[in-house]
């Protein structure tokens, strides 16, 4: 064996792919989820009454922003094997800022500020918790979702910051120059496209994979784990806040509740959506797609005339049935790979 | 008279895929006696264990207990049978208390359905007085020393009635005193009757301690002797016997400046006051045996572990402490002992293990793609001659051989100045082995500083320039290439250095 | 080799019923009595009068029995975010079985209410037990959908006083030397969790799980079997704590229970337990959701808006792993440089 040069001959040998391409694409949770957001669409086009109508894309759009944009910096939180639970009390809380600077005189722009500034203290505050004190994420956000719901509610009280001005709130859910989609769509979009050229296509995104994958790994290989992950906390509460402010103004109203379990929800559609709970694995894409598919399934329900209590027994057997599936799905597979590996092992 | 032994292995095998890690092993345990089982890594002495306690199941050959044949599913049936292993990480349960860790799964009862408390702290002081070890019962097995933890299994075994008991390399982590103290049980254990079975490299502690020692290389049975009648020289022999020609032929290169310099490096409790340097061109050796402190030392150069005083340097410039992103811009690169847990990510495939550590430099203007990672994905794979056929196979599912390959061409793509490799061939088979040599030898002679640990003398003593022998945390003794036999680099791995000539 | 060995002196550490431990049960009862003190002092009346007394007695009751359950899940390192919704269908039931099943005895509701609480705790257990499906996630979804079969099924009805049997009613109110009857079945419920909890092999290993998971297989220690029992008794639990609701309270509707998984995982880890499990006493849980239940009687009196109730919950959350995490880091600091290990 000459190991100096690459015999470019033997570098071509390998094939990019072990698997042809549809299988690889079929086989993936992401083409299960938008098939189904296509087949849900389908049916309830031709099902429900009402449901192909502009005006129903755009409240089906405009009711899901919130979890929509929260989702996305907790995807990547989940792909480091992580989790924040604190994001609707992140987004509560800085709506009771918003709206209590704002109402104290404050300029608006700098109340937004201010509330962004406070959600990323939060998620700092999460992040120095879990990497620098080593406390597991599950307990951390728990608690800090105890906390900062219960400052929000005690800052604010029964009291709510309605008077917000009309040119503002107009312009948030007014929808975009003719199309059903309405103007958060465009921040929604900008958010996803930078966390996913982030997360497939920096290094930074393929040192969150890494620690997903196997931290110590990742820790053997340069990737600086704990900065890492201290940097997702914050942008995570960050997105949360902004999305705060978005909806304070979106419906007008500054109160403790707002967000009242979104955790849940944004939860529900990253693992629905095929990215693995225990880290590693998963796209944007997919999450996003899984929260348009709850997103969908409840304009759908709602529009049938079944209540929107039903909705939690929807989100809530959607996660089990997503993780139960995932689970089943990797025992699957690691049976196959048992005995896969012992013929390579073979080789 | 023909007596039955305790416990008999006869011709007992056990691969894994390619690799065999036991071949024809033969062990003959008797009542009342302790016994040695030596040999390098890799000799097969854990594969061994695994399979007396169950954790493992031997491919074929005899396994004799009390004269009965015996086949163990799991270590459950081969503790009820009678054997308890004392492994080197504990299997202690730091919540429960002493006594609790003693009966777990089976506390007794008091009449009224209580935990019968006094009665199992009765037993357990008992049991840790008999052993010379007074431990409080009560206390939370959570802080306990190494030494006591040990003793703490050893009382468990004895209180569920074990007769044979193995202890894999238990003085690795003690002290002298503690040392003693295990020595001094062991001895009472052979004086009940029981069968002990003593896995250690420590010459010393072998020799004062055991009546048998069987010693096994390469995954075989070697000999057994009667410690009485055999001498170290023998043993050392019959270890490392093996014709140690140029099998790994390490070309000779041009040695050039010093690029990795290593001063007093101290971490507290784990190395001590290490110095050495490595040139550009040569391979130098850290050999050692377990436990010795060798991989504890390189992590702490490459950043992953933090030290406590002491300076690294990297072609003059000092390496930051605990950063190993800053290493790695240095120049550095690590190749780890344990590469499934930390040299690869298992499930991640070979383009994504391959490109893990030079992510930053195939990006363009911050932006990483496949298509960029591809080429040198493929070029490293191919030079190191991965076997797969696709870039997206799994790292679980190639052999282990290939698995150390790719941990290789993950290093090897980032052109680092200075490479540490921890047990480069530990379990993979011999054709990949000479490969992975070939390999090291031709990157020392681009001018490459290699740092290598290793277990397996015939590869100690072929691959390196020069040989420093670490022994609890310090460095003993340096050799170079031609000083270095078999015989001194052992003799200075298992004494103390105030007893070497 | 007949030296005769200088032993290193014995090292008692800390025993499990020693200093640390004892100082967290101590330490909340002073922490209950100095509260109890402040408060009655600012109103005499939270102490000192008929209806005060026997609220703070009777308060936590409902508190204390859903920690329980939840000490019980987190000390096998798993955790159970359904139990506000558990109790909830419980309560609501068992009001339903009242109203539309004329002379039921009591006894019978109390068993039925108990059943669904442990069946639907069964259905958590099956999921993280045999499919191996993280508890954070399983115990989220079923938060949510057991909330939504309550919400399906109660709609915006509730329960009337009517319904309940006054025997069941006066349940609520009765008391024994002036302490509520609440309390002493809440206190022997404690009392037996605690007693088989430290005096029987199923409460044992429970601890041993969440110990050293690894170890615990290695003894032959069923992981499942455990983990499915934990899940049960939990809802079990929850479905007792419904039943004592009804009868506090004589009312219920769909949203009872919001919130509660979080006191109880307050209360849990006040009370001892460590998050990631293995260790804590039934007792000290006890104390711990005394201690919550109490401040949120005593933050009106204090002045403090009782919308700050959740507020204190987190803080107690939070500073509570955090003073954990501290202090194990501290030993660990300790032992490091003693040379000692694990």
């Amino acid at each position: 064996m000459s190991a100096v040069m690459t015999d470019p001959a033997a570098a071509a040998k390998y094939q990019r792919f072990g698997r042809p391409l549809w299988r690889r694409l079929l086989l993936r949770t992401e083409t299960a989820i938008i098939l189904a957001i296509v087949l849900l669409i389908i049916i309830a086009t031709a099902t429900v009454p009402y449901f192909a109508q502009p005006y129903t894309y755009l409240t089906m759009l405009l009711n899901s922003a919130p979890i929509l944009l929260m989702l996305i910096p907790v995807t990547l939180i989940i792909i480091t094997g992580e989790i924040d639970l604190s994001v609707g009390s992140v987004l509560g809380f800085s709506s009771v800022i918003f709206g209590l600077s704002y109402a104290a005189g404050v300029p608006l722009l700098v109340a937004a500020v201010l509330a962004i500034v406070g959600g990323g203290l939060i998620g700092l505050f999460n992040g120095v918790l879990v990497t620098v004190v080593g406390l597991p994420s599950l307990a951390v956000t728990i608690g800090t979702l105890a906390l900062f719901r219960g400052i929000a509610v005690g800052l604010l009280g029964t009291r709510a910051v309605t008077d917000f001005p009309e040119e503002v709130l107009g312009f948030v859910i007014s929808p975009i120059f003719g199309s059903p989609l309405p103007m958060v769509t465009v921040a929604i979009l900008v958010l996803v496209v930078a966390f996913a050229v982030l997360l497939h296509f920096t290094p930074f995104g393929r040192g969150v994979f890494a620690i997903g994958l196997s931290p110590e790994a990742a820790a053997f290989s340069g990737v600086r784990v704990n900065r890492t992950k201290l940097i997702l906390f914050v942008l995570s509460g960050l997105v949360a806040s902004a999305t705060g402010v978005y909806y304070t103004l979106q419906y007008s109203n500054a109160i403790g509740t707002n967000g009242y379990g979104f955790e849940l929800q944004v939860v529900t559609a990253i693992v629905l959506g095929g990215v693995s709970i225990w880290g590693g694995r998963g796209t944007l894409l997919g999450a996003l797609a899984g929260g348009v598919l709850i997103a969908a399934l409840n304009k759908t329900l709602q529009l049938a005339g079944i209540g929107s209590d039903t909705i939690s027994i929807v989100t809530g057997a959607a996660l089990i049935f997503s993780v139960v599936v995932a689970s089943v799905a990797g025992s699957i597979s690691r049976r196959r790979r048992g005995k896969a590996s012992a013929i390579a092992a073979g080789a | 008279m023909t007596h039955t032994p305790l416990l008999e292995l006869k011709g007992v095998t056990k691969s894994f895929g390619a690799v065999a890690a036991l071949v024809d092993a033969d062990l003959a345990l008797d009542a009342g006696s302790i016994h040695a089982v030596i040999g390098e890594n890799g000799a097969g002495k854990s594969t061994l264990v695994k399979i007396i306690g169950g954790l493992y199941r031997r491919d074929n050959g005899e396994f004799l207990l009390e004269g009965e044949s015996v086949d163990f599913q799991n270590t459950h049936e081969a503790k009820a049978s009678g054997i308890s292993v004392i492994y080197q990480e504990p299997t202690l349960f730091p919540d429960l208390s002493v006594a609790e860790n003693l009966f777990v799964g089976r506390q007794p009862y008091t009449r009224f359905g209580f935990l019968d408390r006094a009665r199992m702290r009765r037993e357990t002081r008992e049991l840790t007085l008999r052993l010379g070890v007074p431990i409080d019962p009560d206390r939370e097995a959570r802080g306990l020393s190494i030494a006591d933890q040990q003793v703490v299994e050893i009382a468990k075994s004895i209180s569920v009635g074990a007769k044979v008991i193995i202890m894999d390399e238990p003085t690795a982590a003690l002290s002298g005193i503690e040392v003693e103290r295990l020595m001094g049980i062991a001895r009472q254990l052979r004086d009940e009757g029981k069968g002990l079975i003593f896995i250690s490299h420590r010459f010393d502690e072998v020799f004062a301690l055991c009546d048998v020692l069987t010693v096994m290389r390469d995954g075989s049975y070697v000999a057994t002797n009667q410690t009485a009648e055999v001498t170290e020289d023998e043993i050392i022999r019959q270890m490392v016997g093996r014709s140690v020609e140029n099998l790994f032929p390490k070309e000779v290169a041009e040695v050039g400046d010093a690029v990795l310099e290593v001063e007093n490096l101290t971490s507290i409790g784990v190395f001590e006051d290490v110095s050495f340097t490595v040139r550009s061109g040569e391979i130098v050796c850290f050999a050692g045996l377990v436990g010795a402190g060798r991989s504890e030392i390189a992590r702490a150069i490459f950043g992953v572990d933090g030290y406590d005083s002491g300076s690294v340097r990297i072609g003059g410039a000092k390496v930051a402490r605990r950063n190993p992103a800053a290493a790695m811009r240095l120049g550095m690169g690590f190749v780890p002992e344990d590469r499934r847990k930390q040299g690869l990510a298992m499930t991640a495939g070979v383009q994504t293990n391959i490109t893990m550590a030079i992510r930053n430099r195939l990006a363009r203007f911050g932006i990483i793609t496949s298509r960029l990672e591809e080429p040198s994905a493929r070029n490293w794979a191919a030079r190191l001659q991965v076997k797969t056929n696709a870039l997206d196979t799994e790292a679980q599912m190639l052999s282990g051989g290939n698995q150390q390959k790719l941990v290789l061409g993950k290093w090897l793509a980032t052109e680092p100045k200075f490479l540490i490799v921890d047990e480069p061939t530990r379990g993979i088979d011999v054709g990949t082995k000479a490969e992975v040599h070939r390999l090291l030898s031709e990157l020392a002679g681009n001018g490459v500083a290699l740092l290598m640990i290793s277990s397996e003398l015939p590869e100690v003593l072929g691959m390196a320039d020069r040989v420093l022998v670490v022994r609890e945390g310090r460095i003993t003794a340096e050799f170079s290439r031609e000083a270095a036999t078999p015989e001194n680099v052992m003799y200075a791995a298992t004494h103390a250095p105030e007893v070497a000539a | 080799m007949t030296t005769t060995l200088k032993l290193p002196p014995i090292e008692t550490g800390r025993s499990v019923f020693g200093k640390i431990i004892h100082a967290r049960e101590v330490g909340l009862i002073v922490l209950i009595i100095a509260l109890v003190a402040v408060t009655t002092v600012i109103q005499p009346s939270f102490l000192f009068s008929d209806g005060g007394f026997r609220e703070l007695l009777r308060q936590p009751t409902i508190l204390i029995l859903i920690a329980l359950g939840q000490a019980i899940v987190i000390i096998t390192r798993n955790i159970d975010l359904s139990v506000g919704s558990i109790l909830c269908l419980c309560t609501y039931l068992s009001g339903w079985l009242f109203a539309n099943v004329p002379g039921i005895p009591i006894p019978v509701v109390v068993v039925i209410g108990i059943l669904l609480g442990a069946f639907l705790g069964l259905i958590n257990g099956l999921l993280v037990a045999f499919l191996k499906v993280p508890s954070l996630v399983i115990t989220l979804g079923t938060l949510y959908a057991y909330r939504g079969i309550a919400i399906l099924w109660i709609g915006p009805h509730f329960i009337r006083s009517s319904w309940l049997p006054p025997e069941y009613r006066k349940l609520g109110t009765m008391q024994v030397f002036g302490i509520p009857v609440l309390l002493i079945i809440v206190a022997i419920v404690v009392l037996l969790v605690g007693w088989f909890m430290t005096n029987r092999r199923a409460g044992r290993d429970l601890y041993a799980l969440g110990s050293n998971p690894e170890a615990a297989t290695l003894f032959g220690l069923s992981e499942r079997r455990l983990t499915l029992n934990a899940f049960v008794t939990s809802g079990a639990l929850a479905g007792l704590g419904g039943l004592v609701y009804l009868s506090i309270y004589a009312t219920g509707d769909a949203k009872v229970g919001t919130g509660y998984e979080l006191e109880s995982v307050a209360a849990a880890v006040v009370g001892g337990v460590a998050i990631i499990g293995g260790s804590g006493t039934i007792w000290g849980v006890a104390l711990g959701a005394f201690f919550l239940a109490t401040i949120s009687s005593a933050l009106p009196v204090l002045g403090v808006p009782s919308l700050w109730q959740q507020s204190i919950v987190g803080v107690f959350i939070v500073g509570a792993i955090l003073l954990d995490r501290l202090l194990f880091l501290n030993r660990t600091l300790q032992a490091k440089r003693k040379g000692r290990a694990l």
